[in-house]
């Protein structure tokens, strides 16, 4: 029982993490309709300029706070430099220029860090287990996780719902160009939903360092999983993004914790423990497919 | 009288010019690793041992110069059999070494072999099928085959009296050596054996919760470069340091030691090379390195070093005419030369009979980390795959 609450606790870290990706990611495919695959590169960037600035105030939580910022000017650099010139392309010349950004990302991290990978450590007063149950240790810094990661949720979903930026960002998610013949500026707003997605993507990165380490290319698989997410969730559906995130993350967790058991009650021990990661792999990619026949723009996704 | 002055002229004249062109036209070597993308650090402890190598040699092998072409696989089985064809058939290089992964040479290994007039050095990968039945007189290791370094840890823990293990590792074709490499001579029990994603799972969350509920008295772990970065990592965050021992192979080393740190401290590893083996190749190697680079070598530096020596000593031995290739072949597999982890033989299939250490981490006395020899786990070790191999 405290088995199965770890492993789902796992699984909602993993989400959480996942669902800050994918948010900045549903947010400008949704209402900028912009491919943008290198909202990974910001997750590198975020945990790399973490590194730099953590060095510098030899302090985790000031470093952190200080890159956050620094991310939000960084995305809004990049969108006024180059993703403004490709909102009139088409999706293929979007798919393009920003796979071009993420090479361009990798080199600068290659030229200005160095090709071998930094390390994040974990902040002293994390550096421990707490016991989320008596008896049940979890780890500190995971468990901070998850707390960063639901308040930013809510707080995502209380700008959302509750704010004026909010109802412009949903207004532009459902019509686009209405929004900008009723007045509003949508060149100001697009800047600022990409720089709000550049600093959840960061926040992701940078919080992932001190579990993971921080390298070049940290954010190109991870990528993956996120469109993955979004499609599932609807594209531009935060609601989505979030639900999409966390049933992912869980799957992810049973694949890798339950599956090989349950092979085992009918395969070889040896072949049940290779076939099950190849298993796993596969099963978001098939639950994509199932939502996409059931629901064709996703669970919470426009209807046209 | 007239015919023969010309003859004479035409001799001076090719031996003015013609045979200094010869023996200048230089010994090529293709040297295939991964220089970019999240491992690029491995393939540059591997160009810097290769490039301190060709320092030592004076840049000459048998009186010739010889030049090195860097290949980057980037860590993908297509693209490093795409760049060793490049190398065999555009290039026409004498020899290919490098080679991190053992997918990666799977996949180059037919084109190279089988071409005839390459001859593949291996300076790291090792799968059991090379060893065994696709061994091939062109193919020569520097390294180990793969179910060896986890075989010594086996035998290590045996003699420690470590009663069961819990054993991970990446789902491709070193994975499963490695794990099935432990289980041959481990004698305790096995609690569990998982695979994990690769290369693409850097979180190991579930996996260590699993072990944290199944109480081995041991981990067992293949996880290199930056995914042993990840593991170690997250097992001293998950507290497992504090209650279960973590024993590895290829999974801390001079690369992943500057990342994982501290949190290394005391774990141990099976090695058939530690930068404190004291033979006198070895403490040149690992001085000019750390003298150079500031940080210590690698094995896989150690591996990279011994592969372009080896290829130096078929070349002195034959005064640089590397054309006739049965001769290449003989002089290699004498293995006539000073390797950085002392002497050895190679067996009938070109992988080397060698020892096997048990290293520990420790920090050196200017506070870096690194590893020291604490046992000799297995001596002349012969792989299980051997006998499979037909060459005599």
């Amino acid at each position: 029982m405290e088995y199965l609450l770890l492993q789902v606790l796992n699984g909602v870290q993993l989400g959480l993490l996942m669902f800050l990706l994918a948010a900045g990611l549903t947010l400008t495919l949704g209402i900028m309709d912009l491919v943008n695959l290198a909202h990974g590169s910001l997750y590198m960037m975020g945990a790399y300029i973490a590194w730099t600035l953590i060095g510098l105030t030899d302090s985790f939580v000031l470093g952190a706070l200080l890159a956050l910022p620094a991310i939000f000017l960084l995305g809004v650099a990049v969108e006024i430099v180059v993703i403004r010139k490709l909102y009139a392309r088409d999706h293929l010349t979007q798919v393009l220029a920003t796979f071009g950004l993420i090479l361009f990302f990798n080199e600068l991290v290659r030229a200005l860090w160095g090709p071998a990978g930094k390390s994040i450590a974990v902040p002293g007063f994390l550096n421990r287990t707490i016991e989320i149950l008596p008896g049940v240790p979890y780890p500190a810094y995971r468990f901070a996780i998850i707390v960063v990661g639901a308040l930013v949720a809510i707080l995502l979903a209380w700008l959302v719902a509750r704010t004026r930026l909010g109802m412009l960002i949903r207004a532009g998610a459902s019509n686009r160009r209405m929004i900008g013949a009723l007045g509003v500026n949508i060149e100001l707003l697009f800047s600022l939903v990409f720089g709000l997605g550049a600093v959840f993507a960061g926040l992701a990165g940078l919080m992932s360092a001190p579990i993971a380490s921080v390298r070049i290319g940290m954010g190109d698989d991870i990528l993956i999983l996120a469109l993955v997410i979004i499609v599932i969730g609807g594209i531009g559906s935060i609601k989505g993004a979030f639900i999409a995130a966390m049933v992912v993350g869980q799957i992810d967790i049973v694949g890798r914790a339950f599956l090989p058991d349950i092979l085992k009650t009918f395969m070889s021990s040896s072949a049940a423990s290779g076939a099950a990661p190849a298993i796993s792999q596969v099963m978001v990619y098939v639950l994509m497919a199932v939502v996409l026949v059931w629901r064709p723009t996703g669970l919470f996704g426009q209807r046209t | 009288m007239k015919n023969k002055l010309l003859g004479s002229a035409a001799l001076a004249a090719v031996m003015a010019f013609g045979l200094p062109a010869v023996a200048q036209s230089p010994i090529k070597i293709g040297f295939v690793s991964t220089f970019s993308g999240p491992q690029a650090a491995i393939g540059e402890d591997m160009r810097r041992s290769v490039e301190l190598a060709k320092e030592h040699l004076g840049g000459k092998m048998g009186g010739k110069p010889f030049e090195i072409i860097y290949e980057d696989d980037q860590f993908k089985p297509d693209v490093g059999k795409a760049r060793s064809e490049k190398l065999v058939q555009q290039d026409k290089v004498n020899f290919i070494g490098g080679y991190i992964w053992s997918n990666v040479l799977l996949a180059s290994y037919k084109p190279v072999v089988d071409e005839g007039d390459t001859i593949l050095i291996s300076a790291n990968a090792g799968p059991s099928q090379i060893a065994g039945e696709l061994c091939n007189k062109n193919f020569f290791s520097t390294s180990w085959q793969n179910d060896q370094t986890p075989m010594a840890m086996g035998e290590y823990l045996n003699t420690k009296g470590v009663k069961s293990l819990y054993l991970v590792g990446p789902n491709y074709a070193a994975g499963k050596d490695m794990l099935a490499g432990v289980k041959r001579t481990y004698k305790g029990k096995i609690v569990s054996e998982d695979f994990t994603k690769w290369p693409d799972q850097l979180d190991f969350s579930a996996e260590l919760t699993k072990i944290a509920a199944a109480k081995p008295d041991g981990i067992f772990i293949f996880y290199p470069g930056a995914h042993g970065v990840q593991f170690v990592k997250q097992w001293a965050q998950s507290g497992l340091n504090k209650t279960v021992p973590l024993y590895q192979v290829f999974s801390i080393d001079a690369i992943t030691l500057p990342q994982q740190g501290d949190l290394a401290l005391g774990t141990l590893g099976a090695q058939e090379w530690v930068n404190d083996l004291p033979n006198e190749a070895n403490k040149k190697y690992v001085a000019d390195f750390k003298k150079k680079h500031g940080v210590y070598p690698s094995y896989y530096g150690a591996q990279s070093y011994d592969a372009i020596m080896l290829m130096a000593s078929a070349a002195e031995a034959l005064k640089g005419d590397l054309s006739n290739k049965d001769k290449v072949r003989a002089e290699m597999k004498k293995a006539n030369f000073k390797s950085v982890r002392g002497d050895f033989k190679f067996g009938n299939n070109n992988f080397p009979i060698e020892n096997f250490y048990i290293q520990e981490t420790v920090k050196d006395p200017q506070g870096m980390m690194t590893v020291k020899t604490i046992a000799t786990a297995v001596k002349d070790a012969v792989d299980p795959f051997a006998a499979k191999c037909p060459m005599k």
